[in-house]
C-alpha cells in the first residue's frame, strides 16, 4: 500500500532522515517508533505532502506520490492527524467532521450561494454522514459544541473522526495517544482496531509502547534519521539494537 | 554632461531618502526579530519625531537640539506605553488579531496627532542652515549631510550594540529562539520592551532629520512607514548591512524612477517595488532562507 | 425549525424592515444616509467574506470600490456605454484583476499580506489621482448618468434607496447561503487551520483567490452603484482611510457575521452624521474601536448581542463559566 524508498531529508545542516525505506501492507496497523529526534514526524510530513524530501520516492498503491500536495493526496485517499491537534476551533464538532467530507462533495461557490438543488441535497448528505462518523467515534452528544471548547482527549478523537470522514485508504496518525490518560488510550486502541476492520490501513507514530505493542501488526524503528529495524512487535522487542537505542546510549 | 549631472542629483537625493528608509526599516526589523510582529505603528513614531520637535520648538521655545532630544524621548515613551498596553497583554492573540491591533494603534496615534496639531504641514528648520554645497556637479544641502552622518553613526552604533554588547547579544538570542533564550536566563519581556524602545527612538530620530527636507504633518507616518517596511523587506529583516543596502536601493530606485519616468508617481514606485519583492522574494535579497519546522 | 429555515425567516424580517423604512422617511435627509449605509453594507460584506470567513486581511479594499466606480464612470461618460453594461464590464474586469493578482498576493500571510494590500490600495489611489486625463484627477469626475430601467430613472433618494438595497439584500442572501455551506465551511477552515484544511482536501490556494476575486467583484459593483447614484466621484473617497473604515466596520460588526457587517456599516455611516464631534475624532475612534473590540469583544457586536440575549434568557439558571 505505502512504500518509502530511500527517503532523505536535510534541514540546513541537519540530516533529519537518511535513506529510509520500508513498506506498509494493505489493511494493517503499522507503528513507527524511535527515540525523540529520530525523524518520525518529519517522515509523516514528507509522506503527507507538507514538505518535500530531498531525495527518494514515496509510493501509494504503486503510484509515485512524491511531492504531491496535501489536497491532492486527500483525493487519493491519504489523510493524517497532527501531533498538535489542528482543529477548526471556531467551528462546531459536527462542522469539523463535515469539512472532512469536502472531497466527498462538490458544490461550488455558485451552487452554494444560490442554494441550488444539488447543493441542498449534498448538504443533507454531508450532515447525515457527519453525524454517522460522530457515532462511530462516540461523540454524537458533542455535535454542536465549539471545537475549541473540547477537552483535550475529545479533541484528538474529533481529529480522527474528521479524518475518517474523508473515507481514506490510509490514515497517518501522529502521536494520537499523546496527552491521553490510560482510560482514553484503551478507547483509542479499540478505535484504531475498528478502523482497521473497516478496511483502512493505519500508520501511527507513537511513544506509548504499550499501545504500540498491543495494536500494531508491524513496527518500524527509526533512530537518528535512519531505519534501525523492522518487524513484528515480538521481533522488535527482542531486537538488541533497538533496546540499545532506547536505553543504552551515551 | 547635463544628463549625468542630473543622474547624480537623483542618486544623491535617493541616497539620502534611502538612508531614512533604512533607519525606519531598522525599527521594523528590530521589533520583528524580537517578537515576530510587524509593528504597523512604526511609521507613526517617525511622524511623532518631527511633530513633537516642532511642538517643543514653537510652543515651548526650545532650541533645536534639546527639542529634538526631548521629542525622541517623548516618542520613545509612547513606544514603551504601546508595548506595555497593546503588545504585552496580547501574547495569546491570533496573528490576525495582532495585525488588527497594531493597525488600530497606529491609527490611534495618528488620530491623536491630528487632534492636537491639526492637518497642516509644517517645516522644521534645518540643523545647520540652507546654503547649498556642490559635490560632483550636484547640489547638496547641509541637511543631506546630517542625514548621512547620523544614519552612519546609528548603523555603526547598532552593529556594535548587537554584536559586542551583552544586551545586544541577548536580544539576538531572543530573535533566534525565545524559549531557549528564556531558559538561559534572558528576560524575554525586557528584551521585547527594549526592542520597542530602540525602534521608536530610531524611528523618531529618522523623522526629525528628514522633516526639514520633506515637511511633516500628522499623516506622514503612513508613507514613510510603508517605505521603511519595503526597505526592511528588501533587506531581509536583518539588523545589519542588508538593511542599509535595502534602504539605499529603494531610495535610489524611487528617485531615479521619479526623475526619469514621472515625478507624480514617485510614491507609487516604492510600493510597486514593495509588491514585486513580496511576490517574488519575500525573504528579501540578502537573507538566506530559513527552514521551518512543523 | 431547521437552521436553514431560521436563517430564511430572519432574512425575511430584515428585508421587510429594510423595505418598509422609507415609507416613514419620505423626503427626510436620513434616507440619503441610508443609501450610503446600503453601499457600505455591501462593501463590508464583501470584505467580510475575505477577512471574516477566510481570515485574509486586506487593507486596500477601497481600491476595488474605486476601480468599479471609475470604470463605470469612464465608460458611461466618455464612451456612452449603457450603464448596466458598463457595471457588468467593470465588475468582471475588477474581479478578473483581483483573480490575477490574488495568486501572488495571497501567498503572503499576516502582516505581509496587510502591507501588500495596503501598498496596492495606495498605488491605485495615486493612479486615480494622477491620471487626470482619464479620471479627472483630484477634482474628480462628474456628469455620471443615473441608472435607468425603461422609463424609470434612479435620480432621487427614494429610488436610489430601493436600487441600492435591492442589490445589497441580494448580496446578503447569497452570503448567508454561502456561510452555512460546504464552501463556507471550507473558507472558515482556512481561517482556523490552513494546513488541516489542505489535508482535508480543500484547495486552499484556489479558494482564497476565488473569494478574493468575488470580494473585489462585489466591491466593484458597489462602486458602480455609488458612481451612478452620486453622479460624481473623486479619489478622496477611495483612499487608505476608507479601507481602514471598512475593516473597522467588519470588526465591530463581527468577523464572519453578515448581519454584523450591516451593523458595523450602519454605525460607522450614521454616527458621523449625528455626532459632529465624531467627525473630528473619527480617526481616533476607529483606532480605539479596532483595539478594544479585538481585545475584548473579538466576535464583534453580534457576539455581544448574542451573549446579552443568552445572559438575559438564562437569568436564573446557573451557568458554568
Amino acid at each position: 500500500m505505502l512504500r518509502l524508498q530511500g527517503i532523505t531529508k536535510v534541514f540546513g545542516g541537519l540530516i533529519a532522515l537518511e535513506e529510509v525505506s520500508f513498506s506498509v501492507e494493505d489493511g494493517t496497523i503499522t507503528g513507527i517508533i524511535g527515540p525523540n529526534g529520530a525523524g518520525k514526524t518529519t517522515l509523516f510530513n514528507i509522506v503527507s505532502g507538507i514538505y518535500p524530501q530531498n531525495s527518494g520516492n514515496v509510493y501509494l498503491g504503486g503510484k509515485n506520490i512524491s511531492r504531491f500536495a496535501p489536497e491532492k493526496l486527500a483525493r487519493l485517499g491519504l489523510v493524517r492527524t497532527f501531533q498538535n491537534v489542528e482543529l477548526f476551533g471556531q467551528m462546531t464538532v459536527l462542522e469539523n467532521v463535515m469539512v472532512g467530507l469536502h472531497t466527498k462533495s462538490k458544490s461550488g461557490i455558485l451552487s452554494c450561494a444560490f442554494k441550488l438543488p444539488g447543493h441542498i441535497r449534498e448538504e443533507k448528505y454531508i450532515r447525515e454522514r457527519g453525524l454517522q462518523w460522530l457515532e462511530f467515534t462516540g461523540m454524537v452528544e458533542l455535535a454542536e459544541v465549539k471545537a475549541e471548547n473540547l477537552p483535550f482527549g475529545k479533541g484528538r478523537l474529533l481529529e480522527i473522526a474528521r479524518a475518517l470522514a474523508l473515507e481514506p485508504r490510509m490514515i497517518l496518525m501522529d502521536e494520537p495517544a499523546a496527552g491521553l490518560n490510560s482510560h482514553e488510550t484503551i478507547g483509542l486502541a479499540a478505535l484504531i482496531r475498528r478502523i482497521r476492520e473497516s478496511g483502512v490501513t493505519v500508520v501511527l507514530v507513537e511513544h506509548d509502547m504499550d499501545l504500540v505493542m498491543d495494536v500494531c501488526d508491524a513496527i518500524v524503528v527509526l533512530n537518528l534519521g535512519r531505519k534501525l529495524a523492522e518487524g513484528t512487535p515480538r521481533e522488535i522487542q527482542e531486537n538488541t539494537a533497538v533496546i540499545t537505542a532506547y536505553l543504552g546510549e551515551g | 554632461m547635463e544628463y549625468s549631472r542630473q543622474l547624480i542629483q537623483y542618486a544623491l537625493s535617493g541616497l539620502s531618502n534611502g538612508a531614512i528608509y533604512a533607519l525606519i526599516g531598522f525599527g521594523f526589523a528590530i521589533i520583528y526579530n524580537a517578537t515576530g510582529i510587524i509593528n504597523f505603528a512604526q511609521g507613526e513614531f517617525v511622524m511623532l519625531g518631527g511633530m513633537l520637535t516642532l511642538f517643543f520648538l514653537t510652543f515651548m521655545n526650545m532650541p533645536l537640539i534639546p527639542a529634538a532630544i526631548l521629542a525622541i524621548a517623548a516618542a520613545t515613551a509612547v513606544g514603551i506605553t504601546f508595548e506595555r498596553f497593546a503588545i504585552r497583554p496580547l501574547r495569546k492573540a491570533t496573528p490576525l488579531n495582532l495585525v488588527i491591533i497594531t493597525i488600530g494603534a497606529s491609527i490611534l496615534i495618528r488620530g491623536v496627532a491630528m487632534l492636537i496639531w491639526g492637518k497642516d504641514t509644517h517645516a522644521l528648520p534645518s540643523f545647520s542652515g540652507n546654503d547649498p554645497l556642490y559635490l560632483a556637479g550636484a547640489t547638496l544641502l547641509p541637511q543631506h549631510l546630517w542625514i548621512f552622518a547620523i544614519t552612519l553613526v546609528t548603523i555603526i552604533a547598532s552593529r556594535l550594540f548587537f554584536n559586542y554588547s551583552i544586551v545586544g547579544k541577548a536580544m539576538r538570542a531572543c530573535s533566534y529562539n525565545r524559549r531557549a533564550a528564556s531558559l538561559v536566563g534572558i528576560d524575554v519581556r525586557k528584551m521585547v520592551l527594549l526592542s520597542f524602545t530602540i525602534s521608536s527612538a530610531m524611528g523618531s530620530m529618522a523623522g526629525i532629520i528628514i522633516a526639514p527636507l520633506t515637511m511633516t504633518s500628522y499623516d506622514v507616518g503612513i508613507m514613510l512607514g510603508l517605505k521603511g517596511f519595503c526597505a526592511a523587506i528588501i533587506g531581509g529583516m536583518s539588523s545589519g548591512i542588508g538593511m542599509v543596502i535595502g534602504g539605499l536601493l529603494l531610495g535610489i530606485l524611487e528617485s531615479l524612477g521619479a526623475g526619469l519616468v514621472s515625478a507624480s508617481y514617485k510614491d507609487a514606485i516604492a510600493f510597486i517595488i514593495l509588491l514585486v519583492i513580496l511576490f517574488v522574494r519575500p525573504q528579501g535579497i540578502f537573507n538566506t532562507s530559513e527552514t521551518e519546522r512543523v | 425549525m431547521t437552521k436553514g429555515k431560521k436563517n430564511l425567516t430572519t432574512f425575511l424580517f430584515f428585508t421587510i424592515a429594510v423595505l418598509m423604512t422609507p415609507l416613514f422617511l419620505a423626503g427626510n435627509y436620513l434616507l440619503n444616509v441610508l443609501v450610503f449605509v446600503g453601499i457600505n453594507t455591501m462593501l463590508a460584506i464583501a470584505l467580510n467574506l475575505l477577512l471574516g470567513f477566510a481570515g485574509q486581511i486586506s487593507l486596500g479594499h477601497a481600491a476595488f470600490f474605486g476601480l468599479g466606480a471609475y470604470i463605470s464612470g469612464i465608460l458611461t461618460t466618455r464612451y456612452a456605454v449603457d450603464p448596466w453594461f458598463a457595471m457588468m464590464l467593470s465588475a468582471i474586469s475588477v474581479g478578473g484583476l483581483a483573480f490575477i493578482i490574488g495568486f501572488p498576493i495571497l501567498k503572503l500571510k499576516g502582516h505581509y499580506l496587510a502591507m501588500a494590500t495596503l501598498g496596492f490600495g495606495i498605488i491605485m489611489y495615486i493612479f486615480f489621482n494622477e491620471t487626470v486625463d482619464l479620471t479627472g484627477g483630484p477634482s474628480g469626475m462628474s456628469g455620471i448618468p443615473n441608472l435607468l430601467v425603461g422609463p424609470l430613472i434612479f435620480d432621487s433618494d427614494m429610488k436610489n434607496y430601493f436600487l441600492i438595497w435591492g442589490f445589497t439584500l441580494f448580496i446578503m442572501l447569497l452570503s448567508i447561503n454561502l456561510s452555512d455551506s460546504r464552501i463556507g465551511r471550507a473558507l472558515r477552515s482556512i481561517h482556523d487551520s490552513e494546513v488541516a484544511a489542505r489535508v482535508m482536501g480543500v484547495n486552499v490556494r484556489l479558494l482564497k483567490v476565488q473569494i478574493f476575486s468575488i470580494s473585489a467583484l462585489i466591491s466593484a459593483i458597489a462602486g458602480s452603484l455609488y458612481a451612478h447614484t452620486m453622479t460624481f466621484v473623486s479619489p478622496a473617497s477611495f483612499g487608505f482611510n476608507f479601507s481602514i473604515e471598512l475593516v473597522t466596520m467588519v470588526i465591530i460588526g463581527g468577523l464572519g457575521s453578515i448581519y454584523g457587517s450591516f451593523l458595523g456599516a450602519a454605525i460607522l455611516t450614521m454616527l458621523p452624521e449625528f455626532l459632529r464631534v465624531f467627525q473630528d475624532f473619527d480617526i481616533v475612534i476607529y483606532g480605539l474601536l479596532l483595539i478594544l473590540m479585538t481585545m475584548f469583544m473579538p466576535g464583534g457586536l453580534v457576539s455581544g448581542i448574542r451573549w446579552l440575549a443568552s445572559a438575559l434568557s438564562s437569568g436564573l439558571r446557573k451557568e458554568p463559566d
